[in-house]
This record gives structure tokens, sequence and C-alpha cells, in this order.
């Protein structure tokens, strides 16, 4: 699945956006192997409450189901307006 | 209804005229602008609006969407920038148009409350100081509550 970063969250990992190969059943279950990857990652996600998640550009949370997920984003909670 | 997420400055005087243009059924309208304000620590260079692509689209939609169920509205717009602005200039803009007052107030503080903490904008500061991300306020999530 795509996976995409925003802000803070995209400057900590260091890319935007990235294909990744995952069987993960839910949200966090992919965070947790993001996490085991890398200390980048573990440095993004080192507080996921201060985070967001969107699946397939709908906002969703970590216990939410991949399943069929395209793209799944992860970003920190929105400052528009 | 006009939803327009762009990088591109706008004329709020010929947005909200064009909005209404056309409309005699029309007896309230109310628009809100958003302006780059000094940062609270140093002065503000510039102010960096980054945003998803796609899913602002779509959330701001089911936004306004929204208050057009909740409220009695004629028409809807929706209008936010990205990219560098710089201090004193306009972020965004909404305008709402009713028969009534109450209606075009009441949807335009609902969408300006919505559009704060779920619509897919991030704001980042630079000043002399560095750069630094802005970040949420309680309060704007609790402004949801009330609706």
């Amino acid at each position: 699945m795509n996976v995409l970063y925003f802000a803070w969250v995209r400057e900590r990992i260091g890319l935007p956006r990235e294909e990744v190969d995952s069987t993960a059943e839910t949200v966090s279950d992919l965070v947790d192997e993001l996490v085991a990857r890398e200390d980048r990652y573990a440095a993004a996600f080192a507080d996921r409450s201060a985070l967001r998640v969107a699946i397939d550009q709908e906002l969703s949370d970590f216990d939410a189901p991949l399943k069929g997920a395209r793209e799944v984003a992860f970003f920190p909670p929105m400052t528009g307006g | 209804m006009r939803i327009s997420v762009q990088e591109a400055p706008f004329d709020l005087g010929v947005e909200t005229k064009e909005f209404t243009a056309g409309h005699t059924d029309i007896g309230a309208v109310v628009t809100f602008t958003g302006v780059v304000r000094d940062s609270d620590k140093a002065p503000l260079e510039v102010m960096e609006i980054e945003h998803y692509p796609g899913m602002t689209e779509s959330a701001l939609t089911e936004i306004a969407q929204e208050a057009q169920t909740r409220w009695s509205l004629g028409d809807v717009l929706v209008i936010h920038r990205h990219g560098a602005l710089q201090p004193g200039e306009m972020i965004m803009m909404v305008a709402t148009a009713a028969r009534h007052r109450k209606d075009a107030f009441e949807a335009a503080e609902f969408l300006m409350d919505y559009l704060k903490s779920r619509a897919p904008f991030w704001k980042r500061e630079v000043t002399a100081a560095g750069t630094e991300w802005v970040a949420a306020k309680e309060e704007d999530e609790d402004a949801l509550n009330r609706w």
C-alpha cells in the first residue's frame, strides 16, 4: 500500500510517501512494523496520541482494519484556517 | 457550493461579489477571512502551509455539505491557500449565504471550527529564530463539541 507522511512526521521520516509491502491487519500493526525498521520511524511514531491517521483519505484511528486499504497517511493534528 | 484549494492569492471583494451575484433569495451573506498573523515569539518571515491533495478537497466538501444539511443555506464558498505566505496575506475565506442571518452566521462558525481541526492543513512558521510547526490547540478540538 501507499503510505504518506505530512508535516513533522514527513520530516522525521525523511520522505513524503513510500510503497510499503505489509500484511498488517490494523493501523497499529503497520506502525509497529515501521517502527521496527529504523530509528527514524521510531522517532516519528514515539507518541501515537500526537498523531492522526487517514485511510484512503478519510480520517480514521489506529485500531482500524487495513483490509483493502490502498493509501494510509500519518500526520500531526491539523492546523488549518 | 464552491471549494477551492489554491496557491494563488484571492480577492475578497471579487469572490464575495461573485458569490452573491444572481441570487435574489438571499438576505444574509457572512464572510470570514483568515489572515497570516505575526508569530507570538519572533517576527514572522513566512508562513508555510502544507496540505494533503485530494483529501483536503474531499474533507472541505464534506464539511460544507454537512453545513448545508444543518442550516438553510443558499450557497457556501470555501477558499484555502497553501504554499508560502507573507504576514498580512489572506490565507483563507468562507462565505455563507442564507435567507436569514442566523443560518449564515452559525454555518460560517461551524465551517471554521471544522475546517481548523478536520481539514488536512499544517502551518509552519519561519522566523529568524528558525522554523516551527504550529501546534494544534486543545480549544480548537473542544470547539467541535458545541455542534
